[in-house]
């Protein structure tokens, strides 16, 4: 029963973990809360199931299973980093020297907005993800694992490894980095700063795509609205580990999928969402800085 | 005319947006309507701020603006103002039972905006779960008079003091926190509220929600027809107008507005903000409160439903597009986004998604909403008039 609940836990925690890196990187160098993040990570699952409905008619799925797990997170990818590199465009550049309550509303009226788009032209009800991959499962220290899980786990690990490289070891990380620091000084030292902060979008968007299609994978359905608790509780997730802090996304991914998965586990499964509000509100209360928060160099600049 | 020509490309990359949603031929539609809307957007931008046409447009504007200031006027003078309130008296024997009803609920909404216009528009502090503080009115009303047999006039008290409670307790902890963190909690606030009242079946009964909740009575009448509760709600709205216009005038009024636009200038300058937070938030959730149990003895049920999210969302909409701040303003936005769904019902269907829209939209074109709010009047003579007219500009 209770290693049951760490490998939920570990599963969930992945995908909060690589929602919360959208929010976290975001914040970083706008100190802005995209509130649309989850949606875009509930889109990513949406066109998965897109990909994978052309893929399925033109026969594509039985014929190379590997092509059509990597177009399924592929197309996802390049969408999603789209979505969010024309959100960045639409909704939050023209507001960048704006009071800071019309970015914030600008970004709630995003969220509503792609939630119902979706709810417009797919339907209310929720859509089956074909399953693509037949893994089986296997025993470990009396838990059931999955093949499913074990591929998720790996690829969220994979997707945050290449983002550490991508930003400790790249020009276009470094860019960010000083941009997180200080966007006037990055600009002056010739730092295209727009480049960067669309970049960030796409690059925390892509993030989402391969959640939300892991998410449909992992569960089986989707439907418009599950942007919305996830990202409440990414967001969390970013909040609990320190905001603007890529480790403690993740770490804070993690911490509060395993602290949800052992109170569904042992105390309620029906306030299962009520308990990760909760740790967020007494987070804010005792810790508003997070766990790694201080380290990071951009928390102290409110 | 070189902006113009980028119209078809942002028609291209929305129907390429579109695409996975909406399938090729509404992906299409989407990426014409996008291109058309745009192309007209720049097209008009280029007429109105040609050389021949500018002035004229600006003399519009000013037309339009000194009508609406003398219509205001008119609606505030003692010899008008009576009769405009008979006006809107008589409303109910001209109109229809359903008619009346939609006022009815158009009326409590006003109530709630300009509850929430002072936590936003006011104080500056976005609040995504005023819903909540409806929905403690309503349930506590619904629950008290269910069980203990409470009526309703001492329950709309007691209704409005459990919400304020309840907005206190939620301000405390984000006392500390910037705008952005108190709407992720206010919003996460709400949802427990929500998923509470669908769960504790015990008390709330869950998804069934409460029925059989007791109708006002006025000595021995009661109120029961929509007309009835008309003129319950319109006294409210008025008293509502009445406090709203006084506190924004009053000491704390003017507390609120310094906090609003620079919290450390405002705390250098005297301001207790911890005093000035918690009485914006205490306040704001009373007026919820309030209306939650006015809403409870109008529908005789309560169930968690009528508190989701979009509820909070759509009150939002009424402050944000009305004008953050502004009496006159939050109370058209009200009006307009209850009653404009009911004559036009085809767009019920796409009203969550156009309200999405439109507050981005708004943010954009115009953020201070339909009606700016206005700063407070200085006293004739007060200042020389060059500084006069540049502290209404600024003061508020």
């Amino acid at each position: 029963m209770l290693t049951q609940q760490i490998v939920n836990g570990i599963v969930v925690g992945s995908v909060y973990a690589l929602i919360a890196l959208g929010y976290t990187l975001v914040y970083g160098i706008l100190q802005l809360i995209n509130f649309a993040h989850g949606e875009i990570y509930m889109m990513g699952a949406y066109v998965g199931i897109a990909v994978l409905a052309v893929l399925g008619a033109m026969g594509v799925t039985e014929q190379s299973l590997a092509i059509s797990i990597l177009l399924v997170f592929l197309v996802p990818m390049v969408y999603c980093a789209a979505y969010g590199v024309t959100l960045e465009r639409v909704a939050y550049r023209p507001l960048r020297r704006a009071p800071r309550l019309s970015p914030l509303i600008s970004a709630i009226g995003m969220s509503i907005f792609l939630q119902n788009y979706v709810q417009v032209a797919q339907g209310a009800r929720e859509r089956a993800f074909p399953n693509l991959l037949h893994l089986g499962s296997f025993e470990l220290m009396g838990a059931h694992v999955s093949g499913l899980q074990v591929f998720i786990l790996a690829a969220a690990l994979a997707m945050m490894a290449g983002l550490q490289v991508f930003i400790h070891k790249t020009r276009l990380g470094r860019a960010m980095r000083a941009t997180a620091l200080d966007r006037t000084m990055a600009s002056l030292v010739g730092v295209d700063v727009n480049h960067v902060i669309a970049m960030t979008f796409a690059i925390g968007s892509i993030l989402a795509a391969v959640a939300g299609v892991m998410v449909g994978m992992y569960y089986g359905v989707v439907n418009h609205y599950i942007g919305f608790v996830a990202g409440i509780k990414a967001f969390t997730a970013a909040v609990l580990g320190g905001i603007g802090n890529v480790t403690g996304a993740l770490l804070g991914g993690f911490l509060l999928a395993l602290l949800e998965s052992f109170w569904a586990g042992y105390v309620s499964a029906v306030y299962k969402d009520v308990f990760a509000f909760a740790v967020l509100i007494v987070v804010l209360i005792f810790r508003p800085e997070g766990i790694l928060g201080g380290s990071a160099a951009e928390t102290d600049r409110s | 005319m070189r902006s113009l020509a980028a119209a078809p490309l942002w028609g291209l990359w929305f129907a390429f947006l579109a695409l996975p949603f909406s399938g090729l031929e509404g992906s299409l539609r989407i990426g014409l309507a996008c291109a058309l809307v745009v192309g007209a957007a720049r097209l008009a931008g280029v007429v109105l701020r040609a050389e021949a046409v500018a002035p004229r447009v600006a003399k519009g504007r000013e037309t339009v603006a000194e009508l609406w200031e003398s219509f205001l006027r008119g609606m505030r003078d003692k010899r008008v103002a009576p009769f405009v309130l008979l006006g809107i008296m008589a409303l109910p024997w001209w109109l229809g039972r359903y008619e009346t009803d939609v006022l009815v609920i158009a009326g409590i909404y006003v109530m709630l905006a300009l509850g929430l216009n002072v936590v936003v528009g006011f104080a500056g502090l976005l609040d995504l779960g005023y819903v909540a503080f409806y929905a403690v009115g309503a349930y506590s009303y619904a629950l008290l008079n269910t069980w203990l047999g409470l009526p309703f006039w001492p329950a709309l008290l007691g209704g409005a003091a459990l919400s304020a409670a309840f907005g206190i307790l939620l301000g405390i902890p984000v006392l500390r926190l910037r705008g952005d963190y108190l709407a992720i909690v206010t919003l996460g606030f709400g949802e427990i509220i929500r998923i509470v009242l669908n769960n504790w079946d015990d008390v709330t009964r869950g998804p069934n929600g409460i029925l059989g909740i007791g109708r006002p009575l006025l000595g021995e009448f009661r109120l029961s027809q929509p007309m009835h509760f008309f003129y319950l709600v319109l006294a409210l709205c008025l008293f509502t107008i009445f406090i709203v216009n006084r506190l924004n005038r009053s000491r704390i009024g003017r507390a609120w507005a310094a906090m609003r636009e620079d919290e450390s200038a405002a705390e250098c300058m005297g301001v207790d903000l911890v005093h000035a937070k918690l009485t914006a938030f205490a306040f704001g959730a009373s007026w919820a409160g309030l209306a939650g149990v006015v809403f409870a003895a109008k529908q005789t049920f309560v169930s968690p439903e009528s508190f989701s999210f979009f509820e909070s969302v759509i009150i939002l909409c009424m402050v944000v597009l009305g004008g953050m701040g502004s009496v006159p303003g939050v109370i058209l936005g009200a009006l307009i986004l209850i009653i404009l769904p009911e004559m036009l019902r085809e767009i019920t269907f796409f009203r969550p998604m156009l309200l999405g829209g439109a507050l981005v939209l708004m943010m954009a074109l115009r953020p201070q909403g339909f009606l700016e709010a206005r700063g407070l009047r200085l006293a004739e003579g007060a200042l020389p008039p060059e500084m006069r007219e540049k502290a209404e500009r600024t003061g508020r």
